[in-house]
């Protein structure tokens, strides 16, 4: 059994403007331990999709389909029942920390709330398991720090605190929305670095949610592209980098600056506009952006398995 | 110093300061501490150039910018523009030079007045400083310069709210061009962009400078975003200038440490490298600016660190070509960087 | 070929669009329409005076035949035409008193928030001093000085409603102040005071616009009390609030003496409330 099987997924908005399908209709699949990435630009629904798993979705949104989780649908649940995975088996982190972390309590009575909560623990063991957890993120002098407030922390120190409050209860899936966007190079990479050692260590799955490929590489084994609120494209990290079919796929990853590119050419970018869900072109979605475009792009394409299990959303495909 | 195309700069920056008093402490305590944001950078920018600005938040590239452009009162130093001393001058005289000297600003849809239409932003500050011009004559230069940044001009009348982030940027930036500037300083213009539209604004801003012969001030906080755009990058850590290296250079063999794990800490879109990418070198978090270590600013974090580190600060030495490099240990250290070999994509054209 | 201009939807539009959604507030602004309507034309319409006299018939209910709708007061004026005249009042001072205060208000608040420094200081600590006065005691004092005046209402209820104003515009200036497009239109070389009209007012004029539909029904509840108590309008002009407290010592002899004044009163009240709530509803920018 998989510890996470989503089926057919969709999420759509009540809005003035008419109804918007932010995500029609994703299934994806996650086993213990496992790094999946679901990547593609601001719209395309790769936040909604988790924010329906979590629960989470605004006032006006509406989730349907399945996500079983150990064996039960987390979709069928009431907000009692989801209150009892969330934060205990599915963890989640946001973009940004400060908004995420109450700035009126210190960190201590932040996470040790969870821990006597879900876990019963004593204050005295919550406090010195948060400890713990604070230098498994290689925060220094966790028994100092753990007393002060959200303010009080630089923005990678705060993002390592969220990090350290999703692994509290140990979860069995951690996800991550853009968990180092806001941050600098330097600490990006620390954090990054850091999920991965977690994810060996504890066995955690890891969805990791970002617009920037460049990301990815290092973390994930699978990688799931949205453009639109529809997979696109899904393989391995191997098949996404070194055979991408997709040309959205393509695009995302040339567009991704590389120091390591010998000759000085110039940046190549995705041209036009994320997609605006409320007007689509018929068809392939991605059709008025694509360099590749012709006649059958009229036609929405279906979602096609390749070799090695790899799935494109493209004519293409089945043109060669 | 001269500037690296040869040609005799147009902006001289020396010295520059800029000092913040901030007050700390509660009710009854009343500190002052002073918060050294920019402290004494120095640079010579050449018309057409393109100067990359690096460094972490926090590390006081936003305040240079502004201190530039006169929105700040600098504490110390002097910024020559055409020869002329901007900070000595009077705030009615230095309005008048912002002809000359424009920015563009991080965030794409914070930086336009929601309340204005298109049209109207972008021909603000021809009415500012033409304010005889026939509006049609006005409109026809918002067009022509909407045209020019990338927008369909028959969207004048629409509002920033309907308009995608990377159309917003291109409304800022016609906003900045609008007036024939001949120096733009593009402050984080695309850490806020998806990734695939961050591409597209470089690249305008690359086609915009060569066909205007604009000189730019190009601040990121990520070495790769710089790399496509500027002919010398200086990097920032603290408020001081830790190295400023012509852009090929600084990329293949940088001087300073910090430069080093900047480039370090880039990621690579390709999973062999990425997996045994190495570490950034890096350790801890960046100090307070309000207590900024002795000597050299950069000795807490530095894995090369020497006594001397401790207690000297380094001064902004010349070294071959021109580059310019803030570490007493930049001749012993060899910080090139190796690079594994890049799998081809295979790709059916 | 040039395409058309493609037309814009301002966030004024799109806050008006949310509006005429909100069915309370619609129908709130239709009742108000009609209130206002009624009170500045229907005393043209009725055959009677304000102040005439009609002998025949004190203190006399509610009738047709007698030609006195709602009935008339204890000397036989009618009701129907005193509290329509008196809406007139009430409503002129609701409307002016609040513009008065918008007026100042928005100005000195701007001008504080956006200059700062010691312009702020000197500006905010004359508001805190007039706030510091008695209401009460200053409305008395300036009845004393220049004797009972409509026009004294406007003026001392304008002056006090001004400094919540400016307050509130003041605090929202200092937020906008630090906006990026503020910066933009500094770089640009755009002077102060037209950043003020420009970037500023508009950008704040959503949370005054609520304030106003709330300070209005404020006002013309301050009036009515003024009146209540003996300091508002003078015989034989009248306001609602001077009406209630009429009816309200004849309140067990003749009840609609004051029935008919309290229910134009508190749906008038109600319709502000209900249209400010709108209002707030439609501009909050959470919605988008």
């Amino acid at each position: 059994m998989n510890l996470l099987d989503v089926k057919n997924l969709t999420v759509s908005f009540d809005t003035p403007d008419g109804q918007v399908h932010a995500v029609s209709g994703i299934d994806f699949t996650l086993e213990e331990g496992d790094a999946l990435a679901i990547v593609g630009e601001s719209g395309s629904g790769k936040t909604q999709t988790v924010m329906a798993l979590m629960g989470l979705l605004a006032e006006n949104g509406t989730a349907s389909g399945n996500a079983w989780f150990r064996g039960e649908d987390l979709m069928a649940m009431d907000a009692q029942e989801l209150n009892r995975h969330r934060g205990t088996d599915i963890a989640m982190i946001f973009q940004d920390p400060m908004t995420s972390l109450n700035p009126y309590l210190n960190i201590e009575k932040q996470m040790t709330e969870v821990l006597m909560h879900h876990q019963d623990l004593s204050h005295r063991e919550a406090t010195e398991h948060a400890i713990e957890m604070l230098r498994a993120v290689r925060i220094p002098d966790p028994e100092q720090r753990i007393r002060q407030y959200p303010h009080e922390f630089s923005g990678g120190m705060r993002q390592r605190v969220m990090v350290a409050m999703g692994l509290l209860c140990e979860p069995d899936i951690l996800i991550a929305d853009e968990p180092t966007t806001a941050l600098d190079v330097t600490v990006q990479a620390q954090i990054s670095q850091l999920m991965a050692e977690l994810r060996r260590q504890s066995r955690t799955a890891i969805v990791l949610i970002t617009h920037d490929l460049g990301v990815v590489a290092g973390l994930c084994d699978r990688v799931l592209v949205m453009y639109a609120g529809e997979v696109v494209e899904y393989g391995t990290v191997e098949q996404i980098y070194y055979s991408p079919q997709h040309p959205y796929t393509q695009g995302l990853l040339d567009s991704v600056p590389r120091l390591d590119d010998v000759e000085d050419q110039s940046l190549h970018a995705i041209p036009g506009n994320p997609p605006n869900l409320l007007s689509l072109p018929k068809g392939c979605s991605f059709r008025s952006r694509c360099s590749k475009a012709f006649d059958a792009c009229r036609e929405k394409p279906a979602l096609t398995e390749l070799e090695g299990g790899q799935l494109a959303r493209c004519h293409l495909v089945n043109r060669s | 110093m001269k500037s690296a195309t040869g040609t005799e700069a147009v902006l001289r920056v020396q010295d520059l300061a800029v000092h913040f008093q901030v007050h700390k402490g509660g009710l009854m305590s009343n500190k002052i501490s002073v918060l050294k944001a920019v402290d004494g950078i120095s640079f010579d920018l050449a018309a057409g150039e393109t100067l990359g600005v690096v460094g972490e938040s926090g590390c006081g590239k936003s305040t240079l910018a502004r201190a530039i452009l006169g929105l700040i009162r600098p504490q110390r130093g002097r910024v020559l523009w055409l020869g002329e001393n901007l900070t000595g001058l009077d705030d009615e005289a230095l309005r008048k030079k912002r002809k000359e000297l424009q920015i563009v600003f991080q965030d794409p849809l914070a930086s336009l007045n929601p309340r204005m239409t298109v049209g109207d932003i972008i021909a603000e500050p021809l009415k500012t400083f033409y304010p005889k011009f026939a509006k049609v004559q006005v409109e026809e230069r918002v067009r022509g310069m909407m045209k020019m940044v990338g927008l369909l001009p028959n969207q004048i009348n629409r509002y920033p709210h309907e308009f995608s982030g990377g159309q917003c940027q291109r409304i800022g930036i016609a906003r900045a061009l609008v007036l024939n500037p001949r120096l733009i300083i593009c402050d984080e213009p695309v850490s806020a962009l998806d990734v695939s539209i961050q591409a597209q604004i470089v690249n305008l801003l690359k086609d915009l400078q060569k066909k205007l012969r604009l000189s730019l001030i190009f601040i990121a906080h990520d070495l790769s975003v710089v790399k496509h755009i500027s002919d010398r990058v200086m990097v920032m850590y603290l408020g001081k200038a830790m190295e400023i290296a012509r852009q090929g250079a600084l990329y293949r063999k940088p001087l300073h440490p910090y430069t080093s794990a900047l480039v370090k800490a880039v990621p690579v879109p390709d999973p062999e490298i990425a997996r045994q990418q190495p570490d950034t070198g890096l350790t801890g978090d960046m100090p307070s600016p309000f207590e900024p270590p002795q000597g050299c600013v950069f000795h807490t974090r530095c894995p090369f660190v020497v006594k001397r580190c401790k207690v000297e600060v380094p001064p902004l030495r010349r070294m071959e070509n021109d580059d310019w490099v803030a570490c007493h240990c930049a001749e012993e250290l060899d910080l090139t960087i190796r690079r594994v070999a890049v799998r081809k994509r295979n790709q059916d054209e | 070929m040039e395409l058309g201009d493609i037309r814009g939807r301002s966030p004024w539009e799109d806050a008006w669009h949310r509006l005429l959604k909100n069915r309370a507030a619609v129908f709130s602004a239709f009742i108000m329409a009609a209130m206002i309507l009624v009170v500045i034309i229907g005393p043209w319409l009725i055959s009677w005076e304000a102040d005439f006299t009609d002998w025949d018939n004190t203190s006399t209910g509610p009738s047709l035949s007698t030609g006195h709708w709602f009935g008339t007061d204890a000397v036989g004026r009618d009701i129907l035409v005193r509290t329509l005249e008196g809406g007139r009042i009430s409503l002129l001072v609701g409307f002016v008193a609040t513009l008065v205060s918008l007026v100042i208000g928005v100005t000195y608040g701007s001008i504080a928030g956006f200059y700062g420094g010691i312009t702020d200081r000197v500006m905010m600590r004359i508001v805190d001093i007039i706030y510091a006065l008695p209401f009460m005691f200053f409305v008395i004092l300036l009845m004393v000085v220049f004797g009972r005046n409509i026009i004294l209402i406007f003026v001392a209820i304008g002056a006090v409603n001004w400094l919540d104003m400016a307050r509130i515009v003041r605090g929202q200036t200092l937020s906008l102040k630090n906006t990026e497009f503020v910066e933009a239109a500094q770089a640009c070389g755009v002077g102060r005071l037209d950043i003020i009209r420009r970037h500023i007012v508009p950008n704040l004029l959503g949370v005054v616009m609520v304030y106003v539909t709330l300070t209005i029904p404020q006002v013309i509840l301050v009036e009515s009390f003024l009146s209540f108590l003996g300091l508002g309008v003078q015989e034989p002009m009248s306001s609602w609030g001077a009406l209630v407290n009429d009816g309200a010592q004849d309140m067990e002899s003749a009840p609609w003496t004051l029935i008919f004044p309290a229910v134009f009163l508190t749906v008038t009240l109600y319709c502000f409330n209900y249209i400010g709530d709108g209002l707030r509803d439609a501009l909050d920018p959470k919605d988008r």
